[in-house]
């Protein structure tokens, strides 16, 4: 697993890219994402040395072995934490974690909500796929109630997670969520997580050709995307539909479609999105939508600012250095009650 | 008035300090054993603190106890029985009864010996006549209400004013052991500094138990304990868990490998995260995880980054920490694991000692999952431990399990302070950047290590995980031969570690009639129980293993030449189940206690001679 030495000044997608091969099933939704990503990470400016994929288990976590930089492919649930030690022994790192839905929901919920309370500087994506591809078929926490899988052959009795709420709940600064049929939107957001300071949470409504496939189809089908997606922009209104003619209004406290033109809507009265807003009412209520209802949120749903752990550490311990007077070790032993045993105190 | 009381110079004296658990008992023992120090005796010492917070006021669950031993002699053990005892309330004393030297000395606070409190320790009859105090020196001294009227001048309030008790035990204290009251008043100026009221009263209370000491008949001997005879240099009093953090700290400085702690709270080992998180002016980066999981995997990934990185905790925590040691074996990364024993299973007695994870550390994990396990044996050597373990860990490329237990992390001793200059130097097999031929899993021919290049580096970019690797490349490889191969390679580099530690020690002839085998904490009780046997002209020795695995490479040698061999530990026989998987050919005793309590010297004396007299039965 030598790498090329060769430093190239100008980074080109190629510079990520390994000889050994990717091992994920034929056409399974997680190429299209790694395509993305090496498409990416050249456009976040940070040198290749400095860029760091950690993940934990299942099919997505397989993403540190096909991406040339340092990898950290590690236990089940548990990227985060691992992440979270990188970045915090060297701030300089730019820090990416794969992960997928049982992941980062199930085994690795409790990380996943801390990572995110602290707000460390780093990009989460979750690749999700609504069920356990690695062990062949079993139901996760976002499988819908319902679904047939090995091990709920009744149907599944149990209410999904949305990434998003969690993220929302966990007092999360940035998330957005994107589709692996759509290679811009992609690329275009996971730039943005990476530039973001702070924890950013990427949810990828993902297929799994094998065990779940088209899950996402009554979102992404080539003639239902327009109308059940909506691409989010910041400081652009929220507007959707084949022929852009359907938007969101904010009405009765609650989210509400419409179509411009009925009802005496004009395009002026639909909602514009404004993802840096520290309240995270709207965006919330945007992370929600669903079908029938509503269209899907996509895009970046919400990025603010906020402390980010790191700096705030690295600030505590300048300060610390700076004014204790133990500077080293032998200054530290000597410190506080020393007794001087049969000898005379010089 | 004043009167001429006999002195009488002492070897050694135990002193215990026992009362509700909000009565500062722990503080006044500190500063006893401070005092101690000051003046220049040898200690040892020992809280006892139930795992409440603060038990119902007055019952025996609230006792909360602090046992120091000073001596002119050595000292190696916080002492079976005391010399001294110091009752705050019937609760106290009905706890401590029993572990009285006969003719102790025990002062009672008798404000609180009423029929209310003698109720609440569930007496049934009043212990100051009922003859159980028979043979004892019993000062009733009135301590609660002679603080409150020393007091009252100062002002403070009822709950400030009960606090400062403690000052007035202390000052009969400095009067019983015929000690400088300015040392005390120095100490408490300097612990109130901000606050000259507080500084007043304490002292005016300081002074007002040494004067009633005075003044009463009931105490016709004070004891004087001389300065320690073998000791000489600059000391300090330090507990395990405090010493075990500024091990870690001084490893961190000589390998210049900044130092991570990603840990949890757990008793007993919180010290050590706390110690830690106030050394930041050290550069000590700690990070107080969700959970037991996350303080190893946040310190694995700081070891990635090539960081000292640490985690720690306690029997449980390490229980759920296994999964990721198993991660830092697979993927080579260097980590110390300090974990600090307690009573077990499960939450078992969380502020209680114990030696029973010795095989959890040694087995715990999925496959072959091999670490280097150390343990110290005294609360000062925490300090020559925790760095040994960083050492090992950095050198050789693996996690190192260091075992400490709740009696080394409360523990306190007399500590010769070390100067760095003489720590041994650490040398991590860290790259330059652009290494020439870097591969991650390209060994060190001798120890087996492999280099460590950390993210950040140029030219050195690679993938670790918990997939199994090819030999050298480091690649996934579920290839059968290579797995066999890399197994066999984990495998020899912790074995071979056994060529950088040093022998074992025996105290005593090597071909003695019996050969008391022990490991980590029970040192003080086991070299003591020895060391008078010997004194009193019988064959033993004692063998005090630090380094479990590897086993030092002597270990067979010494095994081979005793008559006959017992192996002491406070679990069922975890080392004796290991030492003899490793040499079955030779036969062990075992002795065994599993109380939460340490051993004792008498009943480890009383078991030797029961052995040493009926050999072979």
């Amino acid at each position: 697993m030598k790498e090329n030495t060769d430093f190239a000044p100008v980074l080109i997608p190629q510079d990520y890219k390994l000889d050994s091969p990717v091992k994920w099933c034929a056409g399974c939704g997680a190429h299209a994402v790694l395509s993305s990503i090496r498409n990416a990470v050249p456009e976040t400016g940070v040198k290749k040395e400095n860029v760091v994929f950690v993940s934990g288990i299942g099919c997505s976590s397989r993403f540190p072995y096909y991406i040339n930089t340092y990898g950290f492919h590690s236990l089940h649930g548990r990227a985060a934490p691992i992440a979270t030690g990188i970045k915090l022994a060297n701030p300089e790192l730019s820090v990416w974690v794969v992960t997928g839905d049982g992941d980062s929901m199930a085994i690795g919920g409790n990380h996943f909500i801390h990572v995110i309370r602290r707000n460390i500087n780093m990009s989460i994506l979750i690749f999700n796929n609504r069920i356990y591809g690695l062990t062949k078929g079993q139901y996760s926490p976002t499988t819908p109630k319902g679904s047939v899988t090995k091990t709920s052959p009744e149907g599944s009795i149990e209410e999904p997670f949305n990434p998003g709420e969690l993220v929302m709940g966990s007092q999360g600064a940035f998330f957005a969520r994107v589709v692996d049929t759509e290679p811009k939107m992609m690329k275009e957001v996971f730039i943005q997580a990476s530039l973001h300071k702070g924890t950013s949470v990427v949810e990828v409504l993902q297929n799994c050709v094998i065990f779940n496939n088209d899950v996402h189809e009554n979102i992404t089908g080539k003639d239902v995307r327009d109308d059940h997606q909506i691409y989010l922009k910041h400081g652009e209104p929220m507007i959707f539909g084949k022929e852009h003619e359907k938007g969101l209004i904010y009405r009765n406290n609650k989210l509400e479609v419409v179509i411009i033109g009925k009802d005496g809507i004009r395009k002026e009265d639909i909602l514009i999105h404004n993802a840096n807003c520290a309240n995270s009412t709207i965006h919330y209520n945007l992370v929600k939508m669903d079908q029938p209802e509503y269209p899907v949120a996509m895009g970046i749903i919400r990025a603010v600012e906020k402390p980010v752990y790191e700096e705030m550490l690295y600030d505590q311990l300048a300060h610390a250095q700076e004014k204790s007077p133990i500077k080293c070790m032998d200054d530290l032993l000597k410190s506080g009650n020393t007794f001087l045993i049969n000898e005379s105190s010089s | 008035m004043s009167k001429n009381p006999r002195i009488i110079e002492l070897e050694d004296v135990v002193v215990k300090f026992a009362g509700d658990s909000g009565d500062g008992m722990q503080l006044t023992g500190s500063q006893f054993s401070d005092t101690s120090a000051f003046v220049g005796n040898d200690l040892s010492t020992f809280p006892d603190y139930p795992s409440e917070i603060r038990a119902p006021q007055g019952t025996v669950a609230g006792v909360s106890g602090y046992q120091v031993h000073i001596g002119h002699k050595d000292v190696t053990t916080p002492g079976d029985l005391a010399d001294v005892l110091v009752a705050m309330n019937p609760a106290a004393l009905k706890t401590n009864m029993k572990w009285l030297k006969p003719g102790a000395t025990v002062i009672i606070d008798i404000d609180n010996f009423d029929q209310k409190n003698y109720k609440k320790a569930e007496y049934i009859e009043d212990p100051l006549n009922d003859g159980s105090l028979e043979g004892y020196n019993i000062v009733k001294a009135p301590i609660t209400s002679l603080t409150r009227s020393t007091v009252k001048e100062f002002g403070l309030d009822a709950k400030t004013a009960d606090k400062t008790k403690n000052q007035f035990v202390a000052g009969i204290l400095f009067w019983l052991f015929n000690r400088d009251l300015t040392i005390g008043e120095n100490f408490i100026q300097k612990k109130f500094k901000k606050n000259a009221d507080l500084v007043n009263a304490n002292i005016a209370v300081l002074r007002g138990g040494y004067n009633y000491a005075e003044t009463i008949e009931a105490m016709s001997t004070t004891f004087l304990v001389n300065p320690a005879k073998n000791k000489k240099g600059l000391f300090r009093n330090i507990t395990g868990n405090i010493a075990t953090a500024w091990g870690l700290l001084a490893a961190s400085e000589k390998s210049g490998c900044g130092l991570f702690l990603g840990s949890y709270p757990i008793t007993p080992a919180t010290e050590v995260l706390q110690e830690l998180a106030s050394r930041k002016h050290l550069g000590a980066i700690t990070f107080q995880a969700e959970d037991e999981i996350a303080g190893i995997c946040s310190a694995i990934g700081a070891s990635f980054t090539g960081k000292l990185a640490v985690t720690s905790t306690s029997g449980p925590g390490l229980a759920l920490k296994g999964e990721a040691i198993g991660l830092a074996v697979i993927t080579e990364l260097p980590i110390v694991i300090v974990n600090v024993q307690r009573g077990g299973p499960s939450t078992g007695l969380p502020t209680k000692t114990e030696q029973a994870d010795l095989l959890q550390a040694l087995y715990g994990r999925s496959g072959e999952s091999p670490v280097i396990v150390v343990a110290a044996t005294t609360p000062a050597n925490c300090f020559t431990y925790a760095y040994e373990a960083a050492k090992l860990s950095l050198e050789h490329m693996t996690p190192v399990i260091l075992l400490t237990d709740g009696y080394l992390a409360n523990g306190s001793e007399l500590w010769h302070i070390p100067e760095m200059k003489d720590m041994p130097e650490i040398n991590p097999p860290k790259v330059k950047d652009n290494h020439e031929g870097y591969m991650p899993y390209i060994r060190d021919p001798e120890n087996l290590a492999r280099m460590w290049a950390v993210p950040g580096q140029e030219g050195m970019r690679h993938r670790v995980g918990g997939l199994e690797k090819a030999d050298k490349t480091g690649e996934v490889s579920h290839d059968p031969y290579n797995h066999q191969v890399m197994v066999g390679l984990r495998q020899e580099k912790v074995d071979r570690v056994a060529n950088y530690i040093s022998d074992q020690e025996v105290m005593g002839e090597k071909d003695a009639d019996l050969l008391v085998i022990g490991w980590g904490g029970t040192y003080g009780a086991l070299y003591s129980a020895v060391k008078e046997l010997q004194n009193e002209g019988r064959s033993i020795s004692l063998a005090q293993f630090s380094y479990i695995s590897p086993l030092p490479k002597n270990t067979e040698d010494i095994l081979k030449h005793a008559k006959s061999r017992v192996i002491c530990e406070l679990n069922l026989g975890q080392f004796a189940m290991y030492l003899r998987s490793k040499f079955p050919q030779y036969e062990y005793k075992q002795y065994n206690k599993v109380q939460g309590l340490p051993f004792m010297i008498s009943e480890l004396k009383a078991k030797f001679i029961d052995l040493l007299e009926n050999k072979g039965k």
